[in-house]
């Protein structure tokens, strides 16, 4: 199939990447390209197929809800690039 | 012989005969890796201080004649996607730089716990997307058996290391064949276990619904005891499995009355003949040794790369979506405003394969694209696991090249992606069905450079897998070759 510009734009916003000029052509001819490849999947009758996301058995895991410690605050702030009074600190989002 | 040829179980049972001191031979073992990493690159830090410290703590257990680990006092290498406490943890990648996990991955903890010691995090490709170590933010790592090679990948950085024995085993992950390729590139053994085996809390998620966690060293055997200390269910991971997976006890058991499946399709064009000899050599092993080998057809071969490559990058779409410049790690200096940091800080902080992988993943998820091509996926990842299912039926194991051709050169990988990914047509089915992989070095082509041969088996059936590999190494020397730039570097 074919890869349009459009198509990148709105992968990309998906994506939440702004990827320049040269960026968007070379990510567009390389996905066309393995897209195109994918395609073969397309000559594989599935019609009575149902999807397999887990190969094993598996099952919801229930626990009761219990208040527990977690990791401390500070350490876990330690790793943000911008921290204030305990929080993560972000740009202003609401005018 | 010189301490770093010692293999883990070797290793340890020296310092419990106390021949060696804990410190003594961690000191020791530093001193080479950093030599030998000068030329190799294998890790991208060292964590002395830890290591040192942890040394005494295990020597001096040893001395109060506590009970210890089997592999107490052996030092590891873990690579760089899996959670370190307090140590640097960042996926090779810019955008996690920095990153100090507040607590251990149940692998790291588990093998913390049975003495072990952590010396440092190895290279790999960021977040583990890639064949190379080539997409690594931070350097590209060498292969031992020949410097302009690539020691393949996403764990380069893990079986280079041990390859070039700068530690006696290490610590991967496999998402589509990560551990095995880098292990048969770089001639050492290396284990991908059974999806569910081993806990994957503190691996940073790449494809989840494909990534495991497993040992690379220089024999199957300490493969088998490493695995062993790391397997079993886990309450932070609720897809790790609530069984027991025993392998020592079968370990010494060879293969007398198995039955062995060569697949037909996996011997065809793009292998390269140098490969098929060495792999249908080591069936000749097997069959001598009491295995039942024959020829079978394995379908859906050409089907596993495009669909393991609509899964992974589709999951990895998800998956790094928390990498917004917000809760750690790398934030863009010039973005304004939140919807600017996010955009920025992921453009900025990520490089080319993870962007495109990602970009890849958003569009087979997208609307008007998901059935064409993530259920599609699916539904050939059903047809896939079928397949095995039909060959388990009559097979206990399936051997198999790791990969087509030996160790590429550096810089001529990454030229190709689509011929990048195709390279990986061996491994990645075993990570759509979830089943077991072992990669064992079984030659060397004319240029020296290691081919790899893979075992397969059914779900949680890596004992049969280990002990096949035990008396493969029992029968052959592959294994014990070591690549010439440790002897150059040592004779400095």
């Amino acid at each position: 199939m074919i890869i349009t510009d459009e198509i990148i734009e709105y992968v990309s916003s998906l994506a939440r990447l702004d990827l320049n000029a040269e960026e968007k052509i070379k990510i567009k001819g390389e996905i066309e390209k393995i897209i195109d490849y994918m395609d073969i999947l397309n000559t594989l009758d599935t019609a009575d197929v149902e999807p397999m996301s887990h190969v094993l058995p598996a099952v919801n895991v229930f626990r009761e809800d219990e208040v527990v410690p977690s990791y401390p605050r500070d350490e876990i702030l330690k790793n943000a690039p911008d921290s204030d009074e305990g929080a993560f600190r972000v740009p202003k989002t609401v005018e | 012989m010189a301490f770093y040829e010692w293999t883990p179980l070797e290793t340890a049972s020296k310092i419990r005969n106390k021949e060696i001191g804990v410190r003594e031979l961690l000191e020791a073992t530093l001193a080479h890796a950093v030599k030998v990493d000068n030329e190799i690159g294998a890790f991208l830090r060292f964590e002395n201080e830890y290591a040192l410290k942890k040394a005494d703590e295990v020597q001096a257990k040893i001395d109060r004649g506590e009970q210890v680990g089997t592999l107490a006092g052996v030092p590891f290498g873990l690579k760089d996607n899996i959670c370190s406490k307090g140590m640097e943890t960042c996926c090779a990648s810019k955008i996690l730089g920095g990153f100090y996990p507040p607590y251990d991955a149940t692998v790291m903890k588990k093998l913390d716990e049975a003495d072990v010691i952590m010396i440092g995090k190895t290279n790999m490709d960021e977040f583990a997307m890639g064949s190379t170590t080539e997409t690594s933010y931070y350097k590209a790592t060498k292969n031992p058996w020949g410097l302009d090679c690539v020691p393949g990948g996403s764990s380069g950085g893990s079986a280079a290391a041990v390859a070039s024995r700068e530690v006696p085993f290490s610590i991967g992950s496999d998402t589509g064949g990560s551990i095995r390729q880098p292990a048969s590139y770089c001639g050492v053994t290396g284990l991908k276990p059974t999806y569910g085996a081993v806990s994957r809390f503190g691996l940073i998620a790449y494809g989840s619904s494909l990534d495991q966690i497993g040992p690379i060293a220089t024999t199957a055997r300490d493969c088998a005891e490493i695995f062993e200390m790391i397997c079993g269910y886990d309450e932070m991971d609720s897809t790790s499995m609530p069984m027991e997976i025993k392998v020592l006890d079968q370990i010494d058991d060879g293969v007398k009355g198995l039955k062995i499946g060569i697949p037909r399709s996996y011997f065809g064009e793009g292998l390269d003949p140098q490969v098929r000899d060495a792999v249908l050599k080591a069936a000749e092993v097997f069959e001598k040794s009491g295995a039942e080998v024959e020829e079978f057809d394995l379908s859906m071969l050409d089907y596993a790369v495009p669909a393991y490559y609509i899964i992974a990058s589709a999951e990895a779409s998800s998956n790094l979506s928390r990498f917004d410049g917000v809760k750690y790690g790398f934030r863009s200096e010039s973005a304004e405003g939140l919807r600017d940091i996010y955009l920025k800080t992921r453009t900025e902080g990520f490089g080319s394969e993870v962007k495109k992988r990602i970009m890849l993943g958003a569009f087979a998820l997208s609307s008007g694209y998901y059935d064409a091509y993530y259920n599609k996926a699916l539904q050939v990842k059903a047809l896939i696991k079928k397949a095995f299912d039909d060959a388990f039926a009559k097979y206990d194991m399936i051997l198999g090249p790791v990969a087509p051709t030996t160790a590429p050169k550096l810089g001529e990988s990454l030229k190709d992606p689509l011929a990048m990914y195709l390279s990986d047509i061996y491994t990645v089915s075993a990570n759509l069905a979830g089943l077991p992989g072992l990669a064992l070095p079984c030659g060397f082509s004319r240029e020296k450079m290691p081919i790899g041969m893979q075992l397969l088996a059914k779900a949680f059936d890596e004992g049969k897998l280990l002990r096949a590999g035990v008396l493969y190494q029992r029968e052959t020397a592959f294994h014990e070759k070591m690549p010439a730039v440790i002897g150059e570097v040592g004779e400095e």
